[in-house]
């Protein structure tokens, strides 16, 4: 897994971004651009999905290593709602852990653009953790 | 024109059309915005189905220590696969937003290999389309990825700018 300070090729393909912290969690961003157009006008559903992974991985990546533990993580599964359509301008995203035990994280995102009180999407995610193989 | 004056202009067209080609509709609509960067393609659709890939690419990676694929490009194929194969049913396009969507990641997809998803629309209302889909890579009896979703039906004046 990538370390929590460097986003993978396709989130940086994609123009996703650190952009900051917001109570312990990183906040994820990426400003529009015709790569993550869906219907016209508006952000595809994916790239607000792969976003909010985005988001989701690196907020539970940052609580591990408080936690100190080292370990693998690979996601589960996925439930996204899908509140607004995403406009074109730059969108953020954070991650919050509900739990992180020794084998599953739970994780819940949201997704905002302009006005953080209204979300463009939500999710949980569920991630499966095991020792890192030597 | 722009490329997404271009689009503007196709979604017109399909809205009016009578019939959905779904490979027209992708050929259309693949050439650009996020589906273009993803490099989705048609491939083949029955009554209620639709199969569409993508091949493994460098910047679609994850993870860059196995080259395995970031879920997100999955997530972004089975929105479209679920989402056509609700044309694919009714045989024509109507404007629809996704409700939500749940994919279960059953393994991680294999490094290199294209990723293809196929997406049938199981039962439809008159407001609501409820889908389930599949991605794999190469097998179809060994998927990496399991998806079921709802899409809503949107007026045309609301759904694109």
């Amino acid at each position: 897994m990538m370390k929590s300070t460097e986003l993978p090729p396709y989130a940086q393909a994609m123009g996703m971004e650190f952009a900051g912290t917001d109570n312990g969690s990183p906040l994820i961003a990426m400003d529009f651009a015709e790569r993550a157009m869906g219907r016209p006008g508006f952000l595809h559903g994916g790239a607000i999905g792969g976003l909010l992974e985005m988001a989701g991985f690196t907020a539970l990546e940052a609580e591990l290593e408080r936690q100190g533990a080292d370990v693998r993580i690979k996601p589960i599964n996925i439930s996204v709602e899908y509140l607004r359509g995403g406009l074109p301008e730059r969108i953020y995203a954070r991650g919050e852990v509900v739990r992180a035990g020794r084998r599953v994280a739970n994780v819940r995102i949201d997704a905002w653009q302009s006005d953080r009180e209204r979300p463009v999407a939500s999710c949980w995610m569920n991630f499966q953790l095991s020792p890192k193989k030597t | 024109m722009d490329q997404s004056e271009a689009n503007e202009n196709a979604f017109e067209r399909f809205s009016r059309d009578n019939s959905f080609d779904p490979s027209a509709w992708s050929e259309r609509m693949n050439f650009g915005g996020h589906s273009g960067f993803i490099g989705m393609r048609y491939h083949q659709h029955g009554d209620n189905w639709i199969e569409l890939g993508f091949d493994w690419r460098d910047d679609l990676v994850g993870d860059p220590e196995t080259g395995v694929l970031a879920s997100g490009p999955i997530i972004s194929l089975l929105d479209n696969a679920t989402s056509m194969s609700v044309w694919t049913r009714t045989g024509q396009f109507r404007p629809q937003v996704t409700l939500d969507l749940r994919i279960d990641y059953t393994r991680a997809a294999a490094p290199r290999k294209p990723i293809v998803a196929r997406a049938e629309c199981y039962q439809l209302r008159r407001s609501m389309a409820f889908v389930r889909g599949i991605a794999h890579d190469g097998d179809p009896a060994d998927p990496v990825a399991h998806a079921a979703g709802i899409f809503m039906l949107v007026e045309g004046q609301e759904w694109a700018k």
